[in-house]
This record gives structure tokens, C-alpha cells and sequence, in this order.
């Protein structure tokens, strides 16, 4: 493994980029960004910028493909060619097929798919930049985006990373720690249910250090999950001071 | 892929409620794998081989060895790729062409696996540092689809690292000479995949193809040579509770120990 710093975090136990081992990176969320889609969201965590939108519940072509009791969703995570070092290609990779799927089983047990038997419900999540942890916010942004269009869900799924670096459980990381790093937990969460809608893991865990690195993970979930209800309600209360002022 | 609607309602209930009370529909317990039926060197053109049963279950993996260019930000270490293939013959659900979303989930999940539990010391692969590295072909090839194709894969790519050996070569004038004579591929740890289906509100081991076609989700926990998670995976629509997956972590652990007993021969 390539070490280009020393340590990602110094003896004061802050990492590189000043925070502390429990701590998010800065998050804005804006809900409604796009004016053609059904319902869209925007999200900077850290350096990363992430947009989502929702087209659906709509027809869905070809029809064979449609489900008799429910919607089909469909989820397309994608990653722009300049969102990363070294230019990507825009063909979609293995990692990025790989990604939607897992998105995709993580944001339908939110969603009351069977309201909509026979449609499609497209969500579609566009990575303009990434600095590690883009599944993770691509959860969050498009579970709003999939409220902003007033599909009904049964709660917000919340998605925050947990890992270790230079032997120490942090939280939310970011690119370099998640690639230097000793392991990188990312967990999906609907909160209010205690649900959890995605897990994976690479790295090198103990049991021990699983457990307490999923409850740094759920923890980050919760929080990640107050600012997703601040930024619906921003953008409803932004309509309220329109509507009243006229 | 929704499969569920193609098992009669009248037997998921069947299922689910004989996982209630801790009995399955092939008469397996709750944490029971199907029986393991291992060969290696299968394949005599391939660097190395191995066919995995796990019940009616089958996958052949074929490692093959090439020479190639390394990575630039890794320029003196060997390179793993891994691939799957649902071969159509398998089930009447795999088609021919490019692999799908679970061909690439499944190749995935295996090379995880291998990678992050850092199976092969990929530093003794490098042959000229940042110019020449071995490159280390797995290809999973699924030839009956029973279920619980991702544990299948793995003890039989992890069979048929074990079972590589590379040819020998010297280098002469900054060229690649092939010498007669092979060499092990070096293996230093031996991940082993466990998956769990979520059927109701159990978890069940192992799930063969009915099971698999009515679970909600299924979690798949990696485990290596220490005892310790180096890979995690949920797929399916449906979700878990953290005790559940705590709980479905130390079962792991127990299973990969005897499973690797089985893969691992002395």
C-alpha cells in the first residue's frame, strides 16, 4: 500500500482535514434543485457534490419489464469524468453497476412500491465530484429527492460511512482514509425504524470492532438524518414565504 | 430480478414457517451448510482449477496466469482481476451475454474476499518493478445455479488459488525468459464467504435456490484466516436489525472455520 502521509491522524487525535474521530464532514443539503425532474436533491459532504433526481412513479418501457404488484426501481449511479484525479471514463464501470444495484435494494424498502404496480420509479445520481464516501451520500440525497417527489416512504433512509485509520474507529471518510485506511463500514439506516437497508465492509475488522463500528456508523446515520428533515422542511418553508407573500 | 413470484405463495408460508420453528424444507438446521464436494486441478490447460458442490450447487473456477503491466500507484505488485460468468446452461434465468448486475455483484464479492484479506502476497507477483507484474485471472464459472452462488465461488476460487502454480522464468537483458519448471502461487490467507437469507424475521445459512427466491435480503459476511470480518455484502429489497447482523457475525465466524477446514487440506 502506497503511504503518501505518514498519519492520518496526529497525536492531538484530529485527522487531516482538522476533525476529530466522531465528527461528520460539512454537510448543505438543498432539496428541489432540479425543475424537471419529479423530485430532486443536492448534497456537498465534505468535497463531495452529488446530485439526484426522481422521475416516476411513470410508464415504464418496455412494458415486459413491468411487475404486477409493484413499481420497478430503477437506479442509475454515475459518476462524472471529472469528478475524480484522473479523468474516468463515462462508460458505466463494474463499480458503478455494482453501486446502483446495492443503491437500488437500499432505498426500496423506504419506498411503498406497492402503490404502483406496473410503473417505474428512475433515480438517477449524478457524481460531479468525489472524495470517498459518494454511496453514502447518494443514499441520503436520493431518499430525498424520492420524498421531494412525493412518493410515499415509509422514513428517510439515511446513509453515513464508519472505518479505521492508523488503528482508531472514525467516522464519514473521506477519500484518502477510506483507501489508506484499515477498514471502510458504509451503512444505510432508516432511522425511525431501526432498519437497516444497506451494509458493506472491506478491510480487516475484529467482531469487536465491527460492533462498535457500526454503532459510529448508525450514529452518523442519525445525524445525517436531522439535516435531511431541516432541508425538506427549508425547502417547504422557502414555498410558504412565496405563497404568503403574494 | 424478482423471482418470488415464481414460487406458489402456499410454499413461501410453508418455508417461513418451518424457519420459525428452526427447521428447513431440505430437513437442514437453521445454521447447516449443504454438503461440500471439493476438486482442484480439474483443468490441466489452467494454472490452476477447481470444481465446488455445495448441494446441487456448482461452480467451476479456472485461475489463469499472464504477464502484464502493473498498476502505476502499485508498480511492484501483481494484479488480481476477478470475473463471473452465469454460464446459461446453469438456470433457465441466465442469459447469454454481457455479464449482468450479478455476474458483476458475485465477481465482486469474491474478489473482495480475496483482496482485502490480502490472500495472495501480491508483492512476490512483481518480475520488473513498475514494467512487468503477474496477473492473476479468476474466473467464476457458475455451471448450476442451486443458490448461494457467492459462497460457492469463493471456497472454489480460494480452492483454486491454492491448487496455482506459476512457471518459471529468468530475466536476461531486461526480456522475460520462460525456464521449465513451476512455482506456487503464494497464498497466505484464506477468506472464507458465509451468507445468510433473512426469511420472515430469521436468518438461515447457506440458502439454497427456493429460499433465495422468497428471502427478503441475504447478508454475506467474509471471514479470514484470524477469525476477523475482511468483507461485508447485503443484497435483496428487504432490511435487518443490528442485533441480527451481530448475531449473524460470530455464526459466521464458527462456519468459515469449518468450511476452510474443508478447502484447506493440511
Amino acid at each position: 500500500m502506497r503511504k503518501t502521509h505518514e498519519k492520518l491522524i496526529n497525536e492531538n487525535s484530529t485527522r487531516l482535514d482538522g476533525r476529530k474521530s466522531n465528527q461528520l464532514r460539512p454537510i448543505k443539503i438543498e432539496v428541489g434543485t432540479l425543475s424537471n425532474a419529479d423530485g430532486s436533491a443536492y448534497i456537498e459532504q465534505g468535497k463531495n457534490k452529488i446530485l439526484a433526481a426522481v422521475y416516476g412513479p411513470k410508464e415504464l418501457h418496455p412494458k415486459h419489464r413491468a411487475l404486477p404488484d409493484r413499481a420497478l426501481l430503477i437506479c442509475r449511479y454515475h459518476m462524472a469524468p471529472f469528478s475524480v484525479q484522473e479523468r474516468k471514463s463515462p462508460a458505466p464501470s463494474r463499480r458503478e453497476i455494482e453501486i446502483s444495484k446495492v443503491i437500488r435494494e437500499a432505498l426500496e424498502p423506504s419506498v411503498f412500491v406497492e402503490y404502483y404496480p406496473r410503473t417505474s420509479i428512475d433515480i438517477f445520481i449524478e457524481v460531479l465530484q468525489a472524495d470517498g464516501g459518494t454511496r453514502c451520500s447518494g443514499i441520503t440525497v436520493a431518499s430525498l429527492a424520492l420524498a421531494d417527489a412525493g412518493i410515499p416512504m415509509h422514513d428517510l433512509v439515511s446513509a453515513c460511512a464508519a472505518g479505521k485509520v492508523d488503528g482508531q474507529l472514525v467516522l464519514d471518510l473521506n477519500d484518502i482514509e477510506d483507501k489508506e485506511g484499515e477498514a471502510d463500514l458504509p451503512l444505510a439506516l432508516m432511522p425511525n425504524l431501526n432498519a437497516i437497508t444497506l451494509i458493506q465492509m472491506d478491510g480487516d475488522l475484529s467482531i469487536n470492532e465491527f460492533e462498535q463500528t457500526l454503532n459510529l456508523a448508525k450514529e452518523g446515520c442519525k445525524q445525517i438524518h436531522a439535516l435531511q428533515k431541516d432541508a425538506l422542511k427549508a425547502k417547504y418553508a422557502a414555498v410558504k414565504e412565496v405563497v404568503e407573500e403574494k | 430480478m424478482t423471482s418470488s413470484i415464481t414460487v406458489a405463495r402456499v410454499k413461501q408460508k410453508r418455508i417461513a414457517e418451518l424457519i420459525s420453528h428452526g427447521k428447513r424444507l431440505d430437513e437442514r438446521g437453521l445454521n447447516d451448510f449443504r454438503e461440500v464436494q471439493l476438486e482442484v486441478g480439474v483443468i490441466e490447460r489452467a494454472e490452476g482449477s477447481a470444481r465446488v458442490r455445495l448441494g446441487k450447487t456448482e461452480v467451476m473456477v479456472g485461475i489463469k496466469i499472464e504477464i502484464g503491466e502493473p498498476f502505476s500507484d502499485v508498480p511492484n505488485q501483481g494484479v488480481l482481476t476477478v470475473n463471473a460468468e452465469l454460464v446459461p446452461l446453469a438456470s433457465p434465468k441466465f442469459e447469454p451475454g454481457p455479464p449482468n448486475e450479478n455476474a458483476i455483484e458475485l465477481a465482486r464479492v469474491v474478489d473482495r474476499g480475496i483482496r482485502e484479506s490480502k490472500a495472495i502476497s501480491t508483492e512476490k507477483l512483481c518480475i520488473i518493478p513498475g514494467k512487468k507484474v503477474f496477473i492473476v485471472f479468476v474466473d467464476l464459472w457458475v455451471l448450476n445455479h442451486d443458490g448461494n452462488l457467492i459462497d460457492a465461488s469463493a471456497m472454489a476460487a480460494l480452492a483454486a488459488l491454492l491448487n496455482t502454480k506459476i512457471f518459471n522464468y529468468e530475466i536476461k537483458d531486461d526480456e522475460i525468459k520462460i525456464k521449465p519448471g513451476y512455482t506456487q502461487l503464494p497464498i497466505v490467507d484464506h477468506p472464507i464467504a458465509v451468507t445468510f437469507a433473512k426469511i420472515d424475521d430469521n436468518f438461515v445459512v447457506d440458502p439454497w435456490l427456493v429460499e433465495e427466491q422468497v428471502m427478503d435480503a441475504r447478508f454475506t459476511i467474509t471471514i479470514d484466516k484470524d477469525g476477523k470480518i475482511c468483507a461485508l455484502q447485503k443484497g435483496g429489497y428487504g432490511y435487518f436489525s443490528m442485533e441480527k447482523i451481530l448475531e449473524a457475525a460470530k455464526i459466521a465466524q464458527q462456519k468459515a472455520e469449518e468450511l476452510r477446514k474443508i478447502v484447506v487440506k493440511g
